[in-house]
């Protein structure tokens, strides 16, 4: 696991944003080769999307060869209901970027049968050659996508019953009215997201402090399922100083030594360089 | 673009501009598909769709196109004037409003002998706008059946009155209600009632002015269904504290819920005094629509000018009988009174433009498709 640690959350979204964004250009994707990226909804993203927007609007990246997976959907919400997670991706990415319609795919919440629809998610996913890099957040409840607490570690793509927390959580967006928030989603599953090439977690605020401390400094265990990423050979979590208010003193100095090593991963690449 | 179509529809996407939507100028771009505003997440989950051209704005706003709901003509051309070619006119001066940003128009005829309306209405069409003119809405009758008092400059022998039951009296006046969007009559009138509820009945807007009514008068005729004041303080009682008059709709306690009356104001800053149209905007600010009430000198170059029977001079925009100082109509140009009227009401450039598009829409019950940039309405649009 890298610790990467900044100061406050826009460091931290830009970092991340940086990390993708030096992703797609190693990667070189092109025609026959489409980098296929995992990618999450909420409040936690959004400052690391707006970086990427600028990136792209500056010409760094294209996203014409690039495919994407989202994490999860609501079921029974419309589509274009502004807090749907389809609406979420289209305002915050898609429509400011140049990646084509068909190669994103997000999880059908309205389908006539949501077991084959997540069977397929996963087809599509096989069939894409796998997930080069899946980015994702984490809930209070240390959940990643909508893997409640005591979903499998090595759960599939399905469909969920969002927990209490989860739900309170959520109704922030919906006004605050409870009985508005929907009560089960579709997701990815632990083991969907732990097949991913490399996984990267962005975790800021005080309020994802405790469950930080729980995926990283407390063992693997499906309450907290975010630290099933303990066992994956390639993961990053990016966090703010406010996340990591509850890890020890020793696990935040070890990291911070490590920055001016992890840094180096965000430096532009020689191709970038050499345009601007 | 969009995926497995047969008939090829271009998409356009204007990007870099300010786009008038619910009410606030906002930072979005507009896409356009056969004549309609599209939404373009639709475009892309549906359809996998994409545009097929992008137009940089640079910036500029993009406003709803513009309705002038009292327009009496322009251009040299009068809408009155029973010629045998009156839609070649009327095209003439849609084409022309085009530039002030007009993109719908209801041509308005004044007072007139039954023979004239029974040979210029078939010839007026409602039809669609586009590039090459603005839209016709339908006709705008205003009189004959109007209040001799307040007849401004309407030939009094023309003036009428409701003798037989009614709609007998209009369809003998007027020979037809086809191709009409609304008709201004004097509701103290014996016998106007029914008129009202009759003409609403069939979809005309019914509005009150040259009329000399009292509130009472004027409130019943809102009750039977008038909807509209004609360009409001002129050609009517002036507001007095006891019996407000027409006026006094804007803050009448009598009006349906659920309804609204809107009222006409021609903001060209000579025909009504600045702080007058202050206390009605004030009073009544989502009611207020932008007309101009142009008469045929609008457009034409300063000087003098023979329309029809009568010489006129342009001074700047003032349109004077000419050889003296009595004002023959208005002349100034709907974009100007958008911008007159923003200045002299204080008011944010969204309720100046809505004043211009959304308001008339909503007056003529066409909201739905036009006077606003929402998905799925029609797409005349000024930059």
């Amino acid at each position: 696991m890298k610790l990467i640690i900044l100061n406050d959350y826009d460091q931290a979204s830009e970092w991340a944003a940086k990390y993708i964004r030096n992703k797609i250009l190693l990667f070189r994707p092109g025609p026959d080769r489409y980098l296929t990226l995992g990618l999450p909804t909420g409040s936690t993203p959004m400052g690391c999307y707006k970086k990427l927007i600028e990136y792209y609007k500056m010409g760094q990246i294209s996203f014409q060869y690039v495919k994407t997976f989202n994490m999860d959907e609501y079921v029974g919400l419309p589509r274009d209901h502004p807090e749907s997670y389809h609406s979420f991706m289209w305002n915050h990415l898609f429509k400011h970027i140049d990646i084509k319609a068909e190669n994103t795919h997000i999880l059908d919440g309205n389908a006539a049968d949501l077991q084959v629809e997540c069977a397929a998610f996963e087809e599509k996913i096989t069939a894409a050659g796998g997930i080069e890099l899946f980015v994702g957040g984490i809930g209070p409840d240390g959940h990643i996508a909508f893997n409640e607490p005591g979903s499998s570690l090595v759960s599939r793509t399905r469909v969920k019953t969002l927990a209490k927390d989860t739900i309170m959580a959520n109704a922030r967006f919906f006004n605050g009215d409870l009985s508005k928030v929907p009560t089960m989603s579709l997701t990815v599953g632990v083991g969907t997201v732990m097949e991913a090439k490399e996984v990267m977690i962005i975790i800021t605020g005080a309020h994802k402090a405790f469950a930080l401390y729980k995926a990283i400094e407390e063992g693997v265990n499906h309450m907290w399922t975010v630290s099933a990423f303990q066992q994956h050979p390639q993961t990053v979590f990016v966090c703010d100083e406010d996340a990591t208010l509850e890890l020890r003193v020793k696990t935040v100095k070890y990291f911070k030594g490590m920055m001016h090593v992890h840094n180096k991963l965000v430096e532009p690449p020689p191709s970038l360089s050499k345009k601007n | 673009w969009r995926r497995g179509q047969e008939r090829y529809s271009p998409v356009t996407q204007f990007t870099q501009c300010r786009v008038l939507r619910e009410h606030r100028l906002q930072r979005e771009d507009l896409w356009v598909r056969d004549g309609r505003i599209l939404d373009p997440e639709k475009l892309f989950f549906d359809e996998q769709g994409y545009a097929d051209q992008r137009v940089d704005c640079e910036g500029s706003i993009i406003a709803p196109g513009f309705i002038d709901v009292q327009i009496n003509g322009g251009y040299g051309v009068d809408f009155s004037q029973p010629s045998e070619d009156v839609s070649s006119g009327v095209s003439f001066v849609s084409q022309k409003i085009l530039q002030h940003g007009v993109t719908s128009f209801c041509p308005t005829l004044v007072t007139s002998p039954p023979g004239v309306y029974h040979k210029v209405l078939p010839q007026v069409k409602v039809h669609d706008g586009g590039a090459q003119g603005a839209g016709v809405l339908g006709v705008h009758l205003e009189g004959p059946f109007i209040s001799a008092e307040k007849k401004g400059a309407h030939p009094e022998r023309f003036l009428r009155t409701f003798q037989s039951g009614g709609i007998e009296d209009l369809m003998e006046a007027y020979g037809s209600l086809d191709n009409v969007a609304m008709v201004t009559l004097a509701p103290e009138l014996a016998g106007s009632q029914s008129v009202v509820r009759e003409l609403c009945r069939r979809g005309v807007t019914v509005s009150l002015g040259h009329s000399v009514a009292n509130l009472s008068q004027a409130e019943e005729a809102v009750l039977h269904g008038a909807s509209f004041i004609t360009h409001l303080f002129n050609a009517m009682l002036p507001f007095h504290h006891r019996d407000p008059g027409i006026v006094g709709l804007l803050t009448s306690d009598q009006v349906p819920a659920g309804r609204t009356v809107y009222y006409g104001m021609i903001a060209d800053g000579i025909h009504t005094n600045p702080a007058a149209l202050r206390i009605a905007h004030r009073a009544h600010p989502s009611g207020l629509v932008l007309v101009t009430d142009a008469i045929a000198a609008m457009g034409l170059p300063p000087g003098r000018h023979t329309l029809g029977q009568q010489v006129i001079e342009i001074q700047g925009l003032h349109a004077y009988v000419a050889g003296t100082k009595t004002l023959s109509g208005s002349i100034a140009p709907m974009d100007m009174c958008v911008r007159h009227f923003k200045h002299a009401a204080g008011c944010s450039l969204e309720e100046a433009l809505e004043a211009a598009s959304l308001h008339p829409a909503q007056l003529l019950g066409l909201a739905e498709r036009k006077g606003t940039l929402d998905f799925g309405s029609d797409a005349g649009q000024d930059a």
